[in-house]
């Protein structure tokens, strides 16, 4: 928490009169408040970015109508429409597990927010495990879901949570494989070390280092992430053309508003780990464009690769079950293999 | 089942197999996204593995056959477009022309080019739906907003010739409804060059598309016998390399006057008569209709095409068996007059009901993204298969 303290000192400077325990919390609760808002607001507007998107893709021009502009306010409608609707709780459901399954994949969705760094002073908490830290938390949304599709006494919510689990559980090897490529090379799992070894223009970005080798690496991450993230070609655990809705077909209302900002909030955090260890994080890719501050920076590369998601998910047909473990186990697995040996060899050379 | 360790022993010592799973019964249907309506499967699936599946209709059923024999001849052509709600114009014509058979009735040129022309407009339009649906299946949601795009302008000029944009009662008994009005016969060859490009675009955005053909090819093959054997027809027992169609094998109405080729599936992607070719037939039969539409729009003569036999027809006593090619395959109309003022009898040969009937037999063995893959492979619609 170091440079996120030092930060908000400089910012508010009659913190450092308080005594140390209470200026520690305030920040803490400041800083927490900060990203689940920044959550919620990129939800809402990665909704009704994703609608958009959508919509001009398919010849249609979506939402026009609430708010005015290009219906900026029909997520927050449709927000509202939730929060009021009735709390259903199937009759045979399990029901502590049932209500805590959307809290769950949720809090890991969050949790992946605290190591994100979002320029080079504030980053909620610098853990010299950083990386590490991220790969386990957001392993822990697949027993959210699971819990879930269990808990629904529902068949095809069952099959959902199965097919998620062994998704989830396979696609973080090779996303875990691709990152190691990189920490190879810098050295360091802290984040915002990460990125300070990327500083330079372009070229000393992770993508370019060792081309093509981590260029790969890049591509095998963003592919196994869209599997982590249960995005489209990989959407099997809620593919609606055949489970229904997969492990959340029993929920409504805020509970499914929970499970849709879960997976929103994880499309954003794949896309902000992608940026920062691949694509030079808040570093501008040029050295006269530096007077653009860090975060549009961080935030706009995160944007562009939550942008390729929606349209990968608007282009693509979805993978059978078996075909999507052929990908993983056979395809981009060894490939991260030989490349974390190729790197080795390059730097042992 | 083991051997028992003793060499004298007259019983067998019976292991349970400690990986043996259960079976699990799955009701899907008839509220799932893909069953193109109200179809319900039963399903007994091990894992992911489809063990068989149990076709259950009757959700849509609505009397078709019971009503049409209280009911003047007329009277019928409304609820035939009622049968195939997607491809409402070849139900009328079915009908209306074995009506015509039975009662010796000639129906002038221009007439007859008319119902060409809507029957295979309606025809693209009917595989258009199948498209999309189909990618929807799959898992691509863009192409059915894309097939609808131009389903839209088919409907257009529907709506101009009848008024009518999904039921249209316009094929009747010695005739049409209605003549084509002033410039649609233009209309029709412009949207035929609108819609011949758009086919490439179709293609682009999902037939060739990898993760299409892979999760398409070698899947719910149906061999050329086993189709015969349930009676499927259609672009459904085309894609399993059988040269029939109706309109080349048993011409009606002035269909040998055009050229086109009948489509059959070549196991191009993977096997013959496996999903990609059964869609694959459809794809390329919108362009067979697109040239038929253009031939017919082009040669249609002058003349008035209103029919202009008396609104209560009496049929001689017989009966009669019409089939006609639908979008669907053969649509069989048997019908039995006894001489008076409504038909006897009219039962329906349902092209949709015949091709379901063949799920049973390719369903074990696949998973159930495959059987979700296969039914909309057949193309079926509920309400025809129900009536």
């Amino acid at each position: 928490m170091e440079p996120l303290v030092q930060f908000f000192y400089i910012l508010l400077p009659f913190l450092r009169d308080w005594p140390e325990w209470l200026a520690l919390t305030v920040i803490g609760i400041v800083a927490a408040l900060l990203m689940f808002g920044f959550v919620a607001i990129f939800a809402l507007f990665a909704i009704w970015l994703e609608r958009k998107v959508s919509a001009h893709m398919q010849d249609r021009i979506g939402p026009m109508e609430v708010g005015g502009w290009h219906g900026w306010a029909q997520t927050i409608a449709d927000t509202i429409k939730l929060l009021v609707k009735e709390d259903i709780v199937p009759e045979n459901a399990d029901r502590i597990l049932f209500k805590l399954a959307p809290a769950i994949v949720f809090t890991a969705a969050l949790a992946g927010f605290a190591v994100l760094p979002w320029t080079q002073d504030f980053i909620p908490a610098d853990l010299n495990v950083g990386l590490l830290y991220i790969l386990s938390v957001s392993s822990f949304a697949v027993i959210g879901i699971l819990m879930g599709g269990w808990a629904s006494n529902n068949k095809w919510s069952l099959y959902g949570a199965m097919r998620s689990a062994s998704q989830m559980v396979s696609y973080e090897i090779p996303v875990a494989l691709a990152l190691l490529a990189v920490v190879m090379n810098a050295g360091t799992l802290s984040m915002r070390h990460l990125v300070m070894a990327q500083s330079g223009n372009i070229l000393d970005w992770n993508v370019f280092n060792f081309f093509p080798l981590t260029a790969v690496a890049f591509i095998i991450y963003f592919v196994a992430s869209l599997a982590e993230v249960n995005r489209t070609p990989f959407d099997l655990p809620e593919g609606e053309s055949e489970l229904v809705g997969g492990f959340h077909t029993e929920y409504s209302g805020m509970r499914f508003a929970f499970f849709f900002l879960g997976e929103y909030a994880n499309m954003y955090v794949v896309s902000a780990i992608a940026t920062t260890v691949f694509l030079g994080g808040w570093l501008p890719p040029f050295e006269f464009l530096s007077f653009i501050p860090g975060p549009i920076w961080f935030v706009g590369k995160a944007m562009t690769m939550v942008f390729i998601q929606m349209w990968l998910r608007w282009t693509l047909p979805r993978l059978r079950v078996d075909q999507l473990m052929y990908t993983c186990w056979k395809v981009l697995t060894p490939f991260s293999f030989a490349i974390i040996l190729l790197i080795g060899l390059w730097k042992v050379i | 089942m083991k051997k028992s360790n003793f060499p004298e022993s007259q019983f067998e010592l019976q292991i349970p197999d400690p990986l043996r799973t259960d079976e699990m019964t799955l009701s899907m249907g008839p509220q799932h996204p893909s069953t193109h309506g109200v179809l319900q499967v039963i399903l007994k699936t091990d894992g992911e593995i489809v063990n068989s599946a149990r076709p259950q209709i009757g959700y849509l059923h609505r009397c078709f056959e019971k009503h049409a024999e209280n009911i003047t001849w007329h009277q019928v052509i409304p609820f035939t477009d009622r049968l195939d709600y997607i491809a409402s114009m070849n139900n009328n014509l079915g009908y209306a022309i074995g009506v015509e058979r039975m009662m010796n009735l000639e129906v002038n040129e221009r007439a007859e080019y008319l119902r060409v022309i809507v029957a295979e407009l309606n025809r693209i339009a009917s595989h258009l739906i199948a498209l999309g649906t189909y990618g929807l299946d799959i898992g691509a949601f863009t192409p059915f907003l894309y097939v609808f795009r131009d389903r839209e302008k088919i409907l257009d000029l529907f709506e101009e010739i009848c008024g009518a944009r999904l039921l249209y009662n316009y094929v009747w008994v010695g005739g049409v409804a209605y003549d084509a009005p002033e410039g649609w016969r233009e209309k029709v060859l412009e949207f035929v060059d609108y819609f011949e490009p758009k086919i490439k675009e179709y293609n682009d955005i999902l037939t060739y598309n990898k993760i299409f053909i892979e999760r398409t090819a070698n899947v719910g093959v149906i061999p050329a016998d086993v189709g015969i054997s349930y009676g499927v027809s259609g672009p459904s027992l085309r894609g399993s390399g059988v040269n029939f169609d109706l309109r080349k094998d048993d011409p009606y109405s002035v269909y040998d006057r055009f050229e086109f080729d009948v489509i059959t599936g070549k196991g191009e992607m993977g096997t013959i008569g496996d999903t990609w070719d059964r869609y694959w037939v459809r794809v390329a039969e919108m362009y067979e209709s697109a040239k038929i539409i253009r031939q017919a729009a082009e040669q249609l003569p002058e003349g008035d095409a209103k029919e202009t036999i008396p609104r209560n027809i009496k049929v001689p006593a017989g009966e009669y068996y019409m089939r006609t090619e639908t979008p669907r395959g053969e649509l069989g109309y048997y019908i039995i007059s006894d001489g008076g003022k409504m038909p006897n009898r009219v039962k329906v040969r349902s092209p949709a009901f015949c091709n379901l009937s063949v799920l049973p037999a390719i369903a074990p063995g696949v998973m159930i993204a495959d059987l979700v893959a296969i039914i909309g492979s057949l193309d079926i619609v509920l309400g025809e298969v129900d009536r």
